[in-house]
């Protein structure tokens, strides 16, 4: 592993990354509408005025232009202004950021911590009833719609028991740390079910994989109890595939859990997305997805970088 | 005859296979009622055909299979039912060396690591002693000292068998279970590890159980021969014996299976026809009756015990008696 080898695959993302731009753009602005249609019915403003903000913000241009003029702001470091607030896109989005990291740092780990063991004890009792109780939780997992988890969820621990705030980062005028938690541990709880469910069946069958390999009893021959040959032996091999999914899983959840933040009214990334594709506000929804792009790119050179911790076989040069 | 050190009875290892929710599922006998010994020092090779339960046998009698039934006792202590922690402690007293060494060797730990870890968990040495420990076990098997901080995917096959036979060899072990550990080698290479395994052998004084397929491996390594047939021993003798004067007919069937080593050679040959029956629904009576060329109806009856014949040449076949398997004619049993 070598700084130049770092080097040429962050090079080689920038290809890659000014094609995903014109490819996000292009569909952008397929979509029908665009950002100027919300005055259209608001008797105030007349359409000399939509007609001279079109002007302004360059949308009376042809889309190849347009997608010129944005690249050269972007190149320049100029994420451009979002059309619904004014606001520079840049200060937008890290105005989300931190909620949004509070939220998946937490779901995160959380489902690294449970889906790990899970996984673990799947493989290691393969075919047990607890096995196959696990297998049914995780199919659950993963096809319960996370909207229709979240509802539920609402249902119960805020309608029903009155435990838990139903939405929102924090009740008005309170902002302790206290109340911001117990905003936080639904929307956490609900984003980390669906990641549990995957990332432990990932585990799972990287283990069942690893244990019937002849080194497992080797192992075993040289006197290693059963924990020793799962944690020490089969654990740091079992890793290698699950790495991948849960580099790229990282990206997309960090870069804005959409669902789970709008069902939640939490003031994220996402949140932030699902607001700008309402309003068709391109200048934002171009720097969200050019970010996750990005997140996604660095996740999977992240992914190879561990590969190489991971593994001794791979060597990159 | 000195006290066995290893001495197996009537061990049966059984799976159950295809079990799901609703399916009970159903049994294989893999290993079932073998018995042996194998005194101090001595080498005994196992045979069989691919399904016989060789491999298992090997794993079961180290309980890195655990035994269904029976007995298994190591220098007098009894294995099956044995607490985990004074199995561990037998452990360095008795270890294996696997067919694939490309499989046997976890790919995340260098050869000091693989070596080291059995020093460790034994508690052989202090830590500058298990360096020097492992030198010389890399230097016994013809490996050197830089291989140590390298990884198994740095070495070929018949180095990286090395590595696993020091690897073995490194808690100073009584007996070794060798399961085919040439069969995956070129045949160059076999050689090689067959000598060092020989050379280890009369060095150490250890004991062996090699199992294999190729007869000719066997002869030369071995001082006893035990044949298995679909988890049942057909014939247990010393080697020369059994090369000479195979007793069961599906001995004498291995033993013409070999290729011969001149193009000009003819023999007589009992060739066997089919596969072995699946070990799920083993035939009635003696289980290699359905491919025996010699069976007849009594076969089907009874299941034969395995029978003394001279000098420690042990035989399940109620026919044994009768046949001159020795010189036997293909012939002659065509017609009549």
């Amino acid at each position: 592993m070598s700084l130049s080898y770092l080097l040429r695959r962050l090079g080689g993302a920038i290809p890659l990354l000014l094609g995903i731009s014109v490819i996000l753009f292009a569909i952008i602005h397929l979509a029908p509408g665009g950002p100027l249609d919300m005055y259209l019915e608001n008797p105030s403003v007349s359409p000399e005025a939509i007609e001279q903000m079109r002007t302004a913000y360059g949308l009376d241009q042809p889309v190849p232009v347009q997608y010129f003029l944005w690249l050269k702001s972007m190149l320049a470091g100029d994420w451009g202004y979002s059309i619904r607030t004014g606001k520079p896109v840049l200060s937008e989005i890290l105005n989300r950021l931190g909620p949004t990291l509070q939220l998946s740092g937490l779901a995160l780990g959380f489902a690294f911590i449970v889906a790990m063991p899970l996984g673990v004890i799947s493989a290691t009792r393969r075919g047990s009833k607890l096995d196959t109780g696990l297998t049914l939780f995780s199919f659950a997992g993963i096809s319960t719609p996370v909207f229709w988890m979240a509802l539920l969820f609402q249902l119960l621990f805020s309608v029903q028991l009155g435990w838990l705030p139903s939405a929102g980062y924090q009740s008005v005028g309170d902002g302790s740390l206290v109340d911001r938690l117990r905003h936080l541990v639904m929307p956490a709880t609900v984003l980390s079910f669906a990641i549990i469910a995957s990332w432990s069946r990932y585990i799972r069958s990287g283990m069942v994989d690893v244990l019937n390999q002849d080194y497992i009893r080797t192992a075993y021959a040289k006197g290693r109890t059963e924990i020793g040959v799962v944690v020490l032996h089969a654990l740091r091999n079992a890793m290698i595939p699950a790495v991948t999914v849960i580099a790229v899983d990282f990206a997309t959840i960090i870069s804005g859990a959409v669902i789970t933040e709008t069902v939640f009214a939490w003031p994220g990334i996402g949140r932030l997305f699902m607001e700008a594709m309402d309003g068709r506000d391109y200048p934002i929804l171009m720097g969200l997805m050019m970010l996750g792009s990005f997140g996604i790119v660095l996740a999977n050179v992240i992914a190879d970088v561990t590969y190489a911790a991971l593994d001794p076989r791979i060597r990159y040069g | 005859m000195v006290d066995p050190l290893l001495s197996v009875r009537d061990l049966k290892v059984h799976f159950s296979v295809g079990r799901g929710l609703l399916n009970p599922g159903q049994l294989v006998k893999a290993v079932d009622g073998v018995s042996f010994d194998i005194a101090p020092g001595e080498v005994v090779g196992l045979v069989g055909e691919s399904g016989s339960g060789k491999t298992t046998l090997g794993r079961s009698v180290l309980r890195l299979i655990e035994p269904t039934s029976g007995s298994i006792k190591f220098n007098g202590t009894e294995l099956v039912g044995l607490e985990a922690q004074r199995m561990k402690a037998l452990r360095s007293d008795m270890q294996i060396i696997f067919q694939d060494p490309f499989a046997s060797l976890n790919p995340r730990m260098s050869v000091r690591e693989i070596i080291g870890e059995a020093l460790f968990l034994h508690g052989i040495g202090s830590s500058a002693d298990r360096e020097d420990r492992i030198t010389a076990l890399l230097d016994r098997v013809g490996l050197p000292a830089t291989a140590a901080p390298r990884f198994p995917h740095e070495f070929s096959g018949g180095q990286r068998q090395r590595i696993g036979i020091a690897r073995a060899l490194a808690v100073n072990p009584k007996f070794i279970v060798a399961d085919e550990p040439v069969s995956a080698l070129d045949v160059s290479i076999q050689a090689q590890i067959i000598n060092l395994l020989q050379d280890l052998r009369r060095e150490m004084g250890l004991s062996l159980l090699f199992i294999g397929h190729d007869l000719s491996v066997i002869e030369y390594l071995c001082d006893r021969v035990v044949v298995l047939y679909l988890g049942k021993v057909m014939e247990t003798a010393k080697a020369a014996d059994l090369y000479a004067s195979p007793r069961h007919p599906y001995t004498r069937a291995l033993l013409d299976a070999a290729p011969v080593t001149h193009p000009d050679a003819r023999r007589e040959r009992v060739a066997l026809k089919g596969d072995p029956p699946s070990p799920i629904n083993p035939p009635s009576g003696c289980v290699f009756r359905t491919r025996c060329p010699f069976a007849v109806e009594a076969c089907a009856q009874t299941q034969p015990p395995l029978t003394a014949f001279g000098d420690d040449q042990h035989v399940a076949c109620i026919r044994a008696n009768e046949l001159n398997l020795a010189e036997y004619n293909v012939q002659s049993a065509a017609t009549g």
